[in-house]
């Protein structure tokens, strides 16, 4: 049993060397600039609002708060009209990591779950991306809380 | 009556005969180079429906009343209807075979499904237990997308290894005489599992099994690759195909210009940008019962190895560490 499970995982090890090989190559470069382009030009419409809302008479911290509210807007409305899924397949991480992407990966499951109705759909299958987030999020920060309080 | 050939194949003595063969397909399928094959070409992927489930079982279900229309038929005309796609518990299917009424058998083979219905109905025929048999397999991207991955409007980038999931449904009429391609041999595959568990990368997970059912079919029944003008596999891709080949090679069989995959000829992958190629129980259903059925009637091939290829993926079990067991089946069919 032992000497066949042996070569059950040399010949599994085997395998995934031929398909490292075979596999094509991600075009990291082109991915970069992309991520990069399309990142940097959400931020710039963030800054945008910001400079906006800081102008028309709003504090520093209301400001920053509004421009959040405004981007997730956006975020959310570019999911429904479709269009965020395109930016995303060319933006990558840099149309992710933004909070549009954290917009669009709660939207996104409550459009697509809305057929299961508003409670087993919607209510129930909201957070099955930004799930994670959240949680280790507030648990993390939580952490970080009682860590700050020990230290002071 | 037939009889088994080696470990694993089957020989038939009276083969089933292909009459008709239907397909529709969604609207990305309608754009690709196969446009010109199908029967039914959809505008959108909710076919009049409220939801893509309720647009896969209609799909299904309208591509096997199209094949009883084709050739006039009644429901009560056909002995047995075997379909299977792959949302849980095969609904589409089941839901199908509601409206039909016609004696059921529900299919689970993953992307091998459609080839799995044909051995299975030619079997039926062959063995006497009818003279009919009617056999269909969905499937539809944007089912499949939200039970196995991502919702479908979530800004993901998809990696090079992965597959589009085919919108199609394609149904054929199987008949113990009649005129059209036989169906003369099977193989019936095992499951093989050398540890992928990448789920972006199906063709990686499903080449060992289409590697292991082709070699078994080769030793069984005495042939190779050069005995077949077409070696067809189901859903391999761009990857599966050159990872089978490689595989292939290793045992001593080289194939080259006469191996071909459906997932590989139902898109353009460049203009369709389609990464590695299609994939899903309708990519081998809607390209065998188009595109070759037509082929194989106009002799331009005269014997056919048809090997689909399923992945046997459940993403629970794959979120606990399991790795993806694969399966492939093959039939022979011979232009007659």
């Amino acid at each position: 049993m032992n000497q066949q499970q042996k070569r059950q995982r040399e010949m599994q090890e085997e395998y995934r060397e031929l398909i490292q090989e075979i596999k094509p190559k991600p075009p990291v470069l082109r991915n970069c600039i992309l991520a990069f382009t399309v990142g940097g030009l959400i931020c710039l419409v963030g800054q945008i609002f910001l400079h906006l809302y800081s102008t028309q008479g709003l504090g520093v911290k209301e400001a920053r708060a509004a421009t959040a509210a405004t981007m997730i807007f956006l975020g959310a409305l570019l999911t429904g009209l479709g269009i965020y899924d395109v930016i995303g397949k060319y933006g990558g991480a840099g149309s992710i990591v933004p909070i549009t992407g954290f917009a669009n990966s709660i939207v996104a499951p409550a459009m697509e779950f809305k057929r299961e109705g508003f409670i087993f759909g919607v209510g129930a299958r909201i957070f099955t991306t930004a799930g994670p987030v959240l949680v280790y999020g507030f648990l993390i920060s939580v952490l970080i809380g009682i860590i700050y309080y020990l230290v002071h | 009556m037939g009889s088994k050939v080696g470990q694993h194949s089957i020989s038939f003595s009276r083969p089933p005969v292909i009459t008709v063969g239907t397909t529709i397909v969604g609207p990305i399928e309608g754009k690709g180079p196969l446009a010109q094959t199908f029967d039914w070409i959809l505008e959108d992927l909710l076919f009049g429906e409220k939801s893509w489930e309720k647009a896969e079982r209609k799909m299904l279900q309208e591509s096997a009343k199209l094949a009883l229309k084709k050739r006039n038929l009644q429901e009560q005309d056909v002995d047995f209807f075997l379909a299977g796609d792959l949302l849980n518990q095969t609904v589409s299917s089941n839901y199908a075979a509601r409206c039909l009424g016609i004696p059921f058998w529900g299919l689970f083979g993953a992307c091998a499904t459609f080839v799995e219905a044909m051995l299975l109905g030619s079997m039926i025929i062959d063995g006497g237990f009818a003279s009919k048999v009617l056999l269909a397999a969905s499937s539809h991207h944007n089912t499949a997308e939200r039970q196995f991955r991502f919702p479908t409007e979530q800004g993901n980038q998809r990696p090079m290894t992965s597959q589009w999931t085919v919108t199609g449904s394609g149904a054929l009429l199987l008949e113990d005489n009649g005129e059209g391609p036989r169906i003369t041999l099977g193989t019936v595959g095992k499951v093989v599992d050398l540890g992928i568990s990448d789920v972006n990368n199906m063709g990686a997970a499903m080449a060992p099994a289409a590697a292991s059912t082709l070699i078994s079919h080769f030793q069984d029944t005495g042939t190779g690759p050069n005995s077949y003008d077409l070696i067809l596999t189901g859903d391999l891709g761009k990857v599966g195909r050159e990872v089978l080949k490689e595989l292939l090679k290793k045992r001593g069989y080289l194939v080259e210009d006469n191996l071909n995959d459906c997932g590989l000829l139902i898109y353009d992958l460049e203009k369709q940008d389609m990464h590695a190629g299609g994939s899903g129980c309708g990519c081998c259903a809607v390209v065998f019962s188009g595109l070759l059925l037509s082929q194989l009637r106009e002799k331009q091939f005269h014997k056919v190895l048809l090997v689909a290829t399923g992945a046997l993926m459940s993403p629970a079990i794959v979120q606990q560490g399991e790795t993806i067991p694969g399966i492939a089946h093959a039939v022979v069919i011979e232009s007659g």
